[in-house]
């Protein structure tokens, strides 16, 4: 990765506009030595026009549609929000708003609370859980899709179909195999004389069951992006290696891994985060349940607001804030782990 | 090397049993589900919970959703709404991936993070704010809030992949379109995007799989019968007809057919646009 851009910035080193990142801070010395002063305001924006036209639709949505209701989620975690004091408009009387601003109370009732670390060893549990199973099952059949062999593109197929489904069509599926009383799995199981399995009902099957579901949600995703990864390792280096004679094992350990680190991290950072965020499979499939067995954060804070009575907006922001203080803790280690292993981005 | 030579390559009979071993258990685990739910969807309604694989195939859940419920209304809905985030999240994916992939300017960097950390935001810190503010706007109930949600869901991780695509378009083809009198939005336009198809491709797919299975906002900001997305939809379906396994398949397999049909036009470039967008991140 570092490499790459290091190179087009030097190929075009030498252009007025393009690709001028780093070559501006690595030759910003020697324009300053030359004499050249910081340019002015308005040949910043002749200079820049173009660029700051073409991302101006994204910064407009996104400040609109995240920045603003992020402040605004923000400021409800600092206030004692709930359905009954929040603006509202019942029958023609308009009542407003008599929430107020109760500092961060809203954290230390949250952080006091032993669910709090109940919810996150669990989120963090099934995170990991999910990663991990589905980064190696996508290496394993990626490694295997990189051969050729007659039937490759359909087993491709096949194996990417979990994606192209819609999840909430998926998980409906997934509910359907995992019904106790009539679902397939239980009835094959049956089958074969093993008593009924309470996937959905019972704290643990359920666990286990909602991972199941993610990973294989998960799969192809990692499986296309790693795919996509061991192609543009070249087929010079496995060919010298075993001219060399290197073993299998050995071509895997020091070529493929090494090849496929910058797609593993991207991909490994990117799940991460959309798994700890996974509302849809843990809301849909046991609603958090049984009990409270598979709620994680996420799935916490939507309870807050919309499911217990009163609604209690704040306490729900309170927790999303938490979520993405998390998250945000984590892209900064993860990075700066990245950066001390000499990689950039 | 007893006996014959293998060619280099080449696998061995156990070695062969194996990877298509693993391979037909992978691809039955992958499509055993969606199969299921298919061949639910044509037995009678009665025996939706038999265990058999095919029974007095019928389509008779299928006449039920499009006779009985706005099925049809719904599905028109999402069609639109999913059609317009597409367009709309490709063309503004993919201008912001070649601004960051091309230019260097003042707010880059930040720009860059923003998009990785819209990734990391819980919807449910937003969607009670973003309710409201929709309330406001007064785009409640209608099809533009939908879209403007669904693109900051998509565009982020869109412009992401289109930045590494366009990363590997050599910077000398801009280069000439510079000197044979383009300008920047020309070299774009004509030059880089008919080169970026696979790029396009898979941001297309994102985004239309994005819209089409969102089922969170769907749900909170759309109400009243015709104005439901197939997610909403069937969510008024599953309460109203709670055990009844039948039509809940059928129109399962209804929704899953277009985003299939989608994957299997873009599924050719899937790798190649992943390579060139995961690689360089």
């Amino acid at each position: 990765m570092a490499a790459h851009t290091s190179q087009s910035v030097a190929k075009a080193a030498g252009e007025d506009d393009l690709a001028r990142g780093r070559s501006r801070r690595t030759g910003s010395r020697t324009e300053g030595s030359s004499g050249r002063n910081r340019p002015g305001l308005g040949q910043v924006i002749s200079k820049h026009w173009y660029a700051w036209a073409m991302v101006a639709p994204v910064v407009l949505v996104l400040g609109v549609i995240i920045g603003w209701p992020l402040v605004r989620g923000i400021y409800l975690s600092l206030t004692d929000a709930n359905e009954r004091n929040v603006a509202r408009t019942i029958g023609v009387n308009e009542i407003p708003a008599t929430y107020e601003f109760v500092g961060l109370d809203n954290y230390t009732a949250v952080l006091a609370d032993p669910v709090f670390l109940q919810r996150l060893v669990w989120t963090v549990t099934w995170t990991v859980a999910c990663v991990s199973v589905t980064f190696t099952l996508g290496l394993v059949l990626a490694n295997m899709l990189n051969r050729s062999f007659r039937g490759r593109s359909f087993y491709r197929m096949a194996l990417i179909l979990p994606w192209a489904v819609p999840g909430f069509v998926s998980v409906f599926a997934w509910r359907f195999l995992f019904n106790r009383d009539n679902g397939i799995l239980n009835k094959v199981l049956e089958g074969g004389g093993i008593a009924a399995v309470p996937w959905l009902d019972d704290p643990t099957w359920a666990k286990l069951s909602v991972i199941t579901v993610n990973v294989w949600l998960g799969v192809p995703f990692m499986m296309v992006a790693l795919l996509g990864g061991l192609q543009s390792i070249p087929g010079e280096l496995y060919e010298a290696a075993e001219m060399d004679g290197a073993s299998a094992w050995q071509r895997f350990r020091h070529i493929t891994l090494p090849g496929l680190r910058t797609v593993s991290m991207t991909v490994i950072l990117l799940s991460t985060i959309w798994t700890f965020n996974m509302f849809p499979v843990i809301f849909l499939l046991t609603r958090g349940g049984p009990g409270d067995a598979t709620e994680i954060l996420v799935t916490q804070a939507f309870r807050e607001a919309f499911v217990e009575s009163p609604r209690d907006f704040a306490g729900s922001a309170t927790w999303g804030v938490l979520i993405l203080a998390l998250l945000m803790i984590f892209a900064l280690v993860y990075k700066r782990s990245l950066r001390k292993q000499g990689e950039v981005w | 090397m007893a006996g014959s030579v293998r060619k280099r390559g080449e696998r061995g009979p156990l070695a062969s049993i194996g990877l298509h071993g693993t391979l037909v258990v992978a691809s039955v685990v992958a499509v055993f589900p969606v199969l299921w739910v298919l061949l639910t969807s044509l037995k009678p309604a009665k025996d939706a919970i038999s265990t058999d694989f095919v029974k007095d195939p019928t389509f008779d859940n299928y006449r039920y959703l499009v006779e009985e419920t706005s099925f049809f209304t719904w599905f028109g809905n999402s069609v639109m709404v999913a059609a317009v985030t597409t367009v709309l999240g490709v063309f503004i994916a993919a201008t912001t991936g070649y601004a960051v992939s091309r230019f260097r300017f003042p707010g880059m960097r930040p720009l860059m993070w923003t998009l990785l950390v819209t990734q990391m935001f819980p919807m449910a810190i937003l969607i009670v704010p973003l309710y409201n503010l929709m309330g406001q706007l007064g785009l409640l109930n209608q099809p533009v809030g939908l879209i403007i949600t669904y693109l900051t869901i998509a565009v982020p991780f869109c412009a992401w992949m289109m930045k590494g695509f366009f990363d590997t378009i050599p910077v000398e083809i801009d280069e000439s379109g510079r000197v044979d009198g383009l300008n920047p939005f020309g070299t774009f336009w004509r030059l880089i995007l008919p080169l970026a198809k696979p790029g396009l491709a898979v941001t297309a797919f994102y985004s239309f799989i994005t819209a089409w299975g969102e089922v969170a906002y769907a749900s909170a900001f759309m109400v009243g019968d015709e104005n439901l997305t197939l997610a909403g939809g069937l969510q008024t379906f599953v309460t109203q007809y709670t055990a009844n396994w039948g039509p809940m398949t059928a129109a399962s397999v209804l929704i899953a057919i277009p985003a299939a049909a989608f994957f299997l036009f873009a599924q050719r470039h899937l790798v190649a646009g992943m390579t060139a967008g995961a690689t360089k991140g």
